[in-house]
């Protein structure tokens, strides 16, 4: 932050930042608990922060990695084995006689463990892959999530991870919403709070971005040879960028479990991982703040606004042709494809809020979120 | 400006159908999946609740005549498409939620009705997980450690199994369960079981009917989705697999008696009801199939009956049951009246016990006729 | 012992066949304009999605198979026009994402028109007949397969060695821009690989689903990754390579499944310990394993701007 250049657009941003997470709290306040608005931005705060996390591979530092439900996996099942209550875990864990695990941990440090879970794992399967390129490594990463799908499905690790059956009863968010004697909900902080855990991890994410190694990292994106000459130790520069996305990952995947409320090695494919593909394509490759944006996007469109396209609509007596189960995936498709092959900067481009002269207009856009 | 235009507009759209009716409604949620493995379970059983809707539109609530409305969201089959499936029947302030075909995706929606306050009756979904520990989910049909010791008595009694081979796919908690309770159970009658897993999307299962044939299975326990016992079942035929493939109630489908039709695979299942046990509702059911082209397409082209559309029938009249019960259209009410309801079914007589269970105590064994692709009636097991 | 491994056997030879067929337009693709081209798995769902309907509107089969293998070409042909050559000169990563939208958009379109559920295939009489081979049942096609696969990789063979399109193939391959100046049409080239990819890969879906009945919109996605896993275990850009890639992981494949009980039989652990779960992991072991050993694969050139 302590940059040369003028300090306004920082001042801006946060001005921003703080503007969107009080309406978010206000709106938690006044808006009826089981409005759509609040499933749209929990989900949207996990996935900015699994979005931002594959920007900094993909992104900033130009590995092509396709690992990343596989990180999210490691993350949400560490998650969710250290915090189900000990009293609930016979029935998570019914077939297992109530599993290995017999303690649980503060859900903050059970949060850090899925991080550093999944960045162990990375590590691991980053000193081969690593070495590889483009989309070899690609492929790589990709294989690499599917095994860990199947190693945590195996029957014999049952008394751990509940085997292939879903592990669930954990601390989700509606849990942060304060209660009085009765159980009632005096303060709505369900949907605050994932914004305050992607919020921060974003914003360490900048500031990483921001720093010697941040700039180490985009060397190597735009020129592999120039970065070693110029003494970028690449090796471990690439370890480092793995490992550190892998952790928010793992972060990522913990809130997604949150979100869910269960959890199952089944739902983290592929898929899924292209899914966080698209929405860093769409946001704009190397901007944070794209990404963040097109998370939100991304997920009100599916879950919310183009919902209607799946159920049949009448105009009167007129019946909308084409929609029915599924039209909803086949447009948002088309959109994406446009994107792909007509905006490829996406969004934002690799530009982001506080590189804006004014920043008027982007403070609109994601305020009407 | 442009996007709140646009959110304008569609809101607007979506209040059209609201706007055209002034009269009273009552909401009714089916969780169903409408694609994925599952979908085809899920399209016959929210026939059954679309066919009830049909019969019985209206309800008295209150002394008030209400109209019901049925809302639908697709689950998709699959956990992680489960929560904002339920968060729209949520957020459209449904009374009551019917569903859903398949027990994982009921656990996973589970939380968000009990958030919202909404009770659920679950209609096909027969872990016993569903149900125990919450106090909103209920169920209308039998339970897997009921269905399991049926399905493991019979192996072990009627066809004289001693060695079981159980195939289920990873991370579906119904087969999993099921096949843990009739490994429980086929053991206790000193019987040898065999399980493996296969991971989903797999299409190649002539490995492990392989499989079962080395290990020397009598039987061939499958209690998977529909998609994939109609893949095991085609090339059980081309393997001239000798022993019976078992199943539980998912296997009751058209499409899968339409699988085993001109094969030599025997297929034994256990299920809720066996048409012409009510030859009036089979009769409307049948009609109405006929009438809407649309329906008979969802139950996979013909008129045959489903044990799941039976329970999405009886499971909607438990629904109006309820809220006629409760009195009004509020879904905690809906919930405190539901232990109370009881009601008679086509499927048998409904009532719950402290878990939400129906309490049943029979189940219907039935094997396809693999000349005329048609499910015939063996037995019906009681539990002792 | 024999008797024990010899089903999986053949199991492993009809799928390996199978996918041998989908990775050559993987290896194809790779070798002309070094793409992962993701969406070659959907094609090849596609092709059985339209056989399921093409019949279905009451054509008889000895017209459908054609037209599908036809379309299934042309759907090929298609994607490639649209969404792979705008994007010539933009970067690799920016074409492999265009291609991973298309498998997406692909499925999604497929996941509407047939309303997510599994569709049965036509059955196609003689190949669907049940044989005996020594102690295992099985159909007709699993011998067929290995044998027209060895017949089209024959003529594939003699199609790019000995023809003007598979001359300017194999130097499009060595080198794209000087071909370009040798006065190659390289969009030429380049359709006819689509053309002949999607080709084979219709061929392999009616192999494929004549032994696995049902289709889905999924149903492309495991079959096109081992596909491709194939296609780099063989040395990506070596159509021989490619086949033997995909004999060895469907074996492989088939074994792993079977595996508990071979060690079973042969007295090594006495209950069943679930390696059935790791079929699918295990190819993708084998792909990490042979990326950091011998990246260029077993029959791979080794041309150092590969990996």
């Amino acid at each position: 932050m302590k940059s040369k250049q003028s300090k306004r657009p920082f001042i801006i941003t946060w001005v921003v930042v703080a503007v969107i997470y009080l309406a978010v709290f206000i709106a938690e306040q006044k808006l009826p608990a089981t409005s759509m608005l609040f499933t749209v931005l929990k989900k949207g705060a996990t996935y900015a922060l699994v979005a931002v996390s594959m920007n900094l591979l993909n992104g900033f530092t130009g590995i092509f990695s396709l690992g990343q439900a596989g990180f999210m996996l490691v993350g949400a099942y560490v998650y969710g084995i250290f915090t189900i209550p000990v009293e609930l875990r016979a029935q998570v864990y019914q077939y297992y006689d109530g599993g290995l695990v017999q303690f649980t941990v503060p859900v903050v440090l059970a949060m850090i463990m899925a991080g550093l879970a999944a960045a162990f794992f990375a590590f691991l399967i980053g000193l081969p892959v690593l070495r590889l390129k483009s989309d070899y490594l690609a492929i790589a990463t990709l294989g690499f999530a599917e095994i860990v799908r199947a190693i945590f499905q195996w029957n014999n690790l049952g008394p751990l991870t509940n085997g292939s059956n879903m592990l669930r009863l954990f601390p989700n968010f509606n849990d942060f919403n304060l209660r009085d004697a009765d159980g009632n909900v005096t303060v709505y902080l369900s949907t605050l709070i994932p914004f305050i855990i992607s919020g921060v991890c974003i914003f360490l994410i900048v500031l990483l971005i921001r720093s010697n190694y941040g700039r180490a990292f985009k060397a190597i994106r735009d020129d592999e040879v120039a970065a070693e000459a110029m003494g970028i130790n690449l090796a471990h520069h690439k370890q480092l960028a793995f490992c550190i996305s892998s952790f928010f990952a793992g972060v990522g995947g913990a809130m997604l479990a949150m979100y869910q409320t269960t959890v199952q090695a089944k739902s983290f494919t592929t898929a899924m991982t292209y899914e966080i593909l698209l929405i860093v394509v769409i946001g704009g490759i190397g901007s944070v703040t794209g990404s963040v944006i097109s998370s939100f996007l991304f997920v009100a469109c599916s879950e919310w606004w183009l919902r209607f396209l799946d159920e049949k609509q009448m105009i009167g007596d007129f019946e909308v042709p084409f929609l029915r189960n599924g039209f909803r995936l086949v447009v948002f498709s088309v959109i994406i494809m446009i994107v792909v092959l007509f905006f490829r900067r996406g969004i934002m481009g690799d530009k982001e809020l506080w590189d804006l002269g004014s920043g008027a207009k982007k403070q609109e856009r994601r305020a009407a979120k | 400006m442009m996007k709140k235009v646009i959110a304008l507009v569609l809101a607007l759209m979506l209040m059209l159908p609201a706007l055209a009716l002034a009269e009273d409604i009552v909401k009714i949620g089916i969780y169903e999946p409408a694609s994925g493995d599952s979908g085809a379970g899920g399209k016959q059983e929210a026939l059954g609740v679309q066919y009830a809707n049909v019969k019985t539109p209206t309800v008295e609530i209150g002394g008030k005549e209400y109209k019901v409305e049925l809302v639908t969201a697709d689950n998709g089959s699959s956990t992680d498409k489960a929560p904002s499936a339920a968060q729209k029947l949520v957020s459209e302030n449904v009374s009551v939620v019917l569903g859903s075909y398949g027990s994982g995706v009921s656990i996973a929606g589970s939380q968000y009705f009990a958030d919202a306050k909404i009770p659920a009756i679950g209609l096909t979904c027969t872990n016993p997980q569903v149900t125990a520990g919450n106090s909103h989910y209920f169920r209308v049909c039998f339970l897997d450690p009921f269905q399991g010791t049926v399905l493991a008595n019979y192996a072990s009694k009627t066809l004289g199994a001693a060695t079981a081979y159980c195939l289920g796919e990873l991370g579906n908690d119904y087969d999993q369960g099921l096949i843990t309770y009739f490994k429980q159970a086929f053991e206790a009658l000193g019987g040898t079981v065999i399980k493996e897993d296969f991971p989903t999307g797999t299409s190649d299962f002539t490995s492990y009917l392989t499989n079962a044939a080395m290990y020397g299975a009598n039987v061939f326990f499958c209690p998977v989705s529909i998609a994939y016992s109609t893949q095991i079942i085609s090339q059980a035929s081309a393997q001239g697999l000798e022993i019976p493939v078992l199943g539980g109630d998912t296997l009751d489908s058209n499409v899968v008696a339409e699988a085993a039709k001109g094969t030599n695979v025997q297929v034994i299942i256990t299920t809720f009801y066996q048409e012409g046990a009510n030859a009036e509702f089979d009769e409307g059911f049948k009609a109405w199939l006929n009438s809407d082209a649309e329906a008979l397409t969802n139950n996979g082209g013909n008129d045959m009956i489903s044990a799941v559309s039976v329970m999405g029938y009886d499971g909607y009249y438990t629904a109006l049951a309820a809220l006629q019960a409760a009195g009004t259209t509020d879904s905690a009410a809906v919930m405190a009246a539901l232990p109370a309801v009881e009601i008679d079914g086509v499927s048998g007589h409904i009532a719950f016990d402290e878990t939400g269970d129906a309490i049943r105590t029979s189940a219907f064994v039935k094997t396809v006729d693999n000349a005329t692709g048609e499910w015939l009636f063996l037995t019906e097991q009681t539990v002792e | 012992m024999w008797d024990t491994i010899f089903p999986y056997l053949l199991s492993g030879i009809s799928v390996g066949g199978q996918y041998a067929l989908i990775a050559i337009g993987y290896t194809m693709v790779y070798g002309i304009l070094r793409l992962i081209n993701f969406a070659h798995g959907d094609v090849f769902m596609v092709a059985g999605i339209m056989m399921v309907y093409i019949v279905a509107a009451g054509v008889p089969l000895w017209v459908a198979i054609p037209l599908v293998l036809i379309l299934t070409a042309l759907v090929g042909f298609l994607i490639e026009r649209v969404a792979y050559k705008p994007l010539r000169s933009a970067p690799r990563m920016s074409v492999m994402i265009s291609a991973i939208g298309v498998s997406y958009t692909l499925q999604n379109l497929v996941l509407y028109i047939t309303g997510g559920l599994n569709k049965q295939y036509p059955t196609i009489p003689w190949i669907s007949e049940t044989i005996v081979l020594g102690t295992a049942k099985t159909k007709l096609v699993t011998v067929i397969t290995p044998v027209l696969v060895i017949v089209l990789v024959v003529a594939l063979v003699m199609l790019i060695n000995k023809t003007k399109i598979g001359m300017a193939m194999r130097a499009v391959s060595k080198d794209f821009e000087t071909s370009q100046l040798m006065g190659i049409k390289i969009n030429q080239v380049i359709s006819a690989t689509f053309v002949i990819g999607s080709f084979l890969a219709g061929v392999g879906s009616v192999l494929y689903f004549t032994n696995y009945t049902t289709v889905i919109q999924t149903s492309g996605a495991m079959p096109g990754l081992k596909a491709f896993v194939a296609a780099v275990f063989g040395g990506i850009g070596s159509i021989p390579g490619a086949v033997i890639g995909a004999f060895i992981i469907g074996i492989m494949e088939n074994i792993i499944k079977g595996l508990d009980v071979i060690l079973f039989k042969s007295g090594l652990i006495d209950k069943p310990v679930g390696l059935a779960t790791f079929s699918d992991a295990f190819t993708f072991a084998l792909l990490i394993i042979i990326l950091v050993v011998k990246p260029t694969g077993l029959f791979g050139e080794s041309a150092a701007d590969k990996v």
